[in-house]
């Protein structure tokens, strides 16, 4: 039974992690090397305007969650759009405008476990003999209602519809009037805010550290590899896997080999699958 | 380009010598010989004159030794991104295998330097190789993603399986029998390995790199195993890698999970960038320009990283191209007003 609740527990905190990261590259074939850093940033924006300016929590998450859009948005119109298409670059760019926030964060002080956000409640309640914080139950919670909304956006509003429209055929997508450039700053914004949301959902459960910026990127690209890049379906299918897998090799082999799962799994999924398990054909021809 | 009347653009010519260094008038005389030589006699005098200089500050003699550790690295990410077209964001992991296997044959077999650095040179960029193979058919982005787990994966697990020292690293590796040897060693290493690799991506091989960088199917649809030059690509530029992380590890008499660090992932590809990715010694020139300034900021930590990351970007956006290329465009052409 801990292995079934801490496995989704663990394999939706994997989803929200990547579902930015997804959303961003399958819209407009970037993929945001940032998207960690932007993660510790909200978290850390969240914490100044708590402490710092004395908000409460709610509006000082939300304005923390705008900023990070803006930031995100700001990174796509000022930096990115200047080298779309060119892959090396693009990942350069990206990685090193994270690595700027990440690395400033880390000089501008914060270290240790000083940083820290509340859990929204605290406590904690025992599901078929299993006790569980409430923050965990929380992860779920909004992580699913997080993934219901994304899938209402995208299905039924305008704007939703456009970003599809994009993933799916560019060009095509461009002669029915739809700005490529505008949606992929949308797309980059929607995908920080993401970003956003997964760090203010998920700190409370330990406190702000910078590595924890390096270690979203990974399970992001890993849950994105695996479930196919672009493929939202995939995306959480693989978060579930891997996550699962994680809590397995916890129980069974130790804390140690955690990581090495995400790499496995990535390995194993390049080497059967090069795809993904929801990838196109036209997408293998691309990785490989 | 921006022409007054709308009528006139800039144009771009070679100008006389260079074409005519570039065939068999390049002997005809002193003037042509000296237009070639020149540029790479420069690189050679500076590089080998630099210990000489700074030898009245041996801290800054040290630099020295460190810019060639990183032109090294910076070299292979240059070659492996702009010939063979796997850009590879862990250039640390190559450091610390160089370094790790340097010090285990150092302290565990007793061997002496001599026998190590080369030695761990080729073993380190065998291991690499073959860690690397499952990741050889990934493009682009996915490779630079998966190469970038490897550092932090391989720092974490001899962390967690507590071996070849743990966290403390190894201690007790012989140092170079004196600073002297350290740096001409090094400053020959990085100079034998600029000229060798501008002469070899000029061979047919090269030619094959930059087939399977730019069109693979085509290379492909030549019979050629695409996988056998991406690993051989993998081979050449993990073992400078290995070979610069050996050095460091002789050089500090010591090898430990910093060496698997970001900077070694970072600094490399930052100077490739400023320095004028493709052309190999761009790499060089922008350690020359980085690490010394790296030096200057090691008082601020971590800054120095959000430091480089915000040149890199920088020079990404505004100018492409970086230095070297920049410099060979205007030692090798003129430009000039035209008429439409």
């Amino acid at each position: 039974m801990d292995i079934i609740i801490y496995g989704i527990i663990n394999s939706v905190s994997l989803a929200l992690m990547a579902v930015g990261f997804t959303l961003v590259y399958g819209v407009s074939r970037l993929p945001n090397f940032a998207h960690g850093a932007l993660y510790v940033l909200t978290g850390y924006l969240t914490w100044i305007l708590m402490n710092r300016a004395g908000l409460n929590y709610v509006f000082s998450a939300i304005i923390a969650l705008g900023l990070t859009g803006l930031i995100g948005a700001a990174m796509y119109q000022l930096v990115l759009i200047r080298v779309r298409g060119m892959p090396i670059s693009e990942i350069i760019a990206s990685y090193a405008i994270g690595l700027a926030i990440l690395e400033g964060l880390r000089w501008g002080g914060l270290k240790g476990g000083t940083f820290r956000l509340p859990p929204f409640i605290e406590g904690s309640v025992s599901i078929f003999g299993v006790s569980v914080d409430f923050q965990r139950l929380f992860v779920v919670i909004l992580g699913a209602a997080i993934m219901g909304a994304l899938w209402l956006f995208v299905n039924s509003t305008k704007l939703g519809l456009a970003l599809k429209g994009m993933a799916q055929d560019e060009r095509a997508a461009m002669t029915l009037g739809i700005d490529s450039d505008r949606m992929a700053v949308t797309a980059t914004a929607i995908g920080s805010i993401l970003a956003g949301a997964a760090a203010i959902i998920l700190l409370p459960l330990g406190s702000i550290v910078v590595e924890s910026g390096y270690h979203v990127l990974i399970m992001a690209v890993a849950v994105c590899i695996v479930g196919g890049l672009g493929s939202w379906t995939g995306a959480v299918m693989a978060a579930f896997i891997i996550g699962f897998a994680q809590i397995i090799t916890v129980v069974y082999f130790g804390a140690h080999y955690q990581v090495v799962v995400a790499l496995l799994a990535i390995v194993v999924t390049l080497i059967s699958r090069p795809s993904g398990l929801f990838g196109r054909q036209k997408e293998l021809e691309e990785r490989v | 380009m921006s022409g007054s009347k709308g009528d006139r653009r800039k144009e771009r010519v070679d100008r006389g010598i260079k074409v005519r260094s570039d065939s068999v008038y390049a002997i005809s005389s002193w003037r042509e010989i000296t237009y070639l030589v020149a540029p790479r006699l420069a690189l050679i005098l500076v590089l080998a004159v630099a210990p000489f200089i700074l030898s009245a500050a041996p801290y800054w003699q040290r630099v020295v030794s460190i810019i060639c550790v990183y032109s090294l690295l910076a070299m292979g990410f240059d070659f492996l991104a702009n010939y063979v077209g796997l850009v590879s964001l862990g250039g640390g992991f190559y450091v610390g295998v160089g370094a790790y296997a340097a010090a285990l044959l150092n302290t565990y077999v007793g061997l002496p330097p001599v026998i190590t650095i080369p030695m761990a040179t080729l073993l380190g960029a065998a291991i690499c190789t073959v860690l690397f193979l499952p990741c050889l058919p990934l493009r682009g982005v996915y490779f630079a993603i998966v190469s970038l787990m490897y550092p932090l994966l391989a720092a974490r697990i001899i962390e967690a399986l507590d071996i070849f020292g743990g966290t403390d690293g190894i201690l007790g590796v012989d140092g170079f029998s004196n600073v002297w040897v350290e740096q001409y060693f090094l400053v020959l290493c990085v100079l034998v390995m600029v000229f060798a690799l501008r002469r070899l991506v000029e061979e047919d091989i090269g030619l094959v790199f930059r087939g399977v960088k730019d069109n693979d199917q085509a290379v492909k649809a030549s019979g050629i195993n695409i996988n056998e030059y991406k690993a051989l690509g993998v081979f050449i530029a993990s073992a400078l890698g290995c070979l610069g992380g050996a050095c460091l590890t002789h050089m500090y008499m010591w090898a430990g999970l910093s060496q698997f660090a970001l900077d070694f992932s970072i600094i490399p590809i930052a100077a490739t960038v400023v320095g004028g990715g493709g052309t190999l010694v761009g790499p060089v020139l922008g350690c020359m320009i980085l690490v010394p300034v790296s030096e200057l900021l090691r008082d601020f930590g971590s800054l120095r990283i959000a430091v480089y990351s915000i040149v890199l970007t920088a020079f990404i956006v505004f100018k492409s191209e970086g230095i070297m290329t920049y410099a060979a465009r205007k030692y090798e052409q003129f430009e000039r007003w035209a008429e439409i």
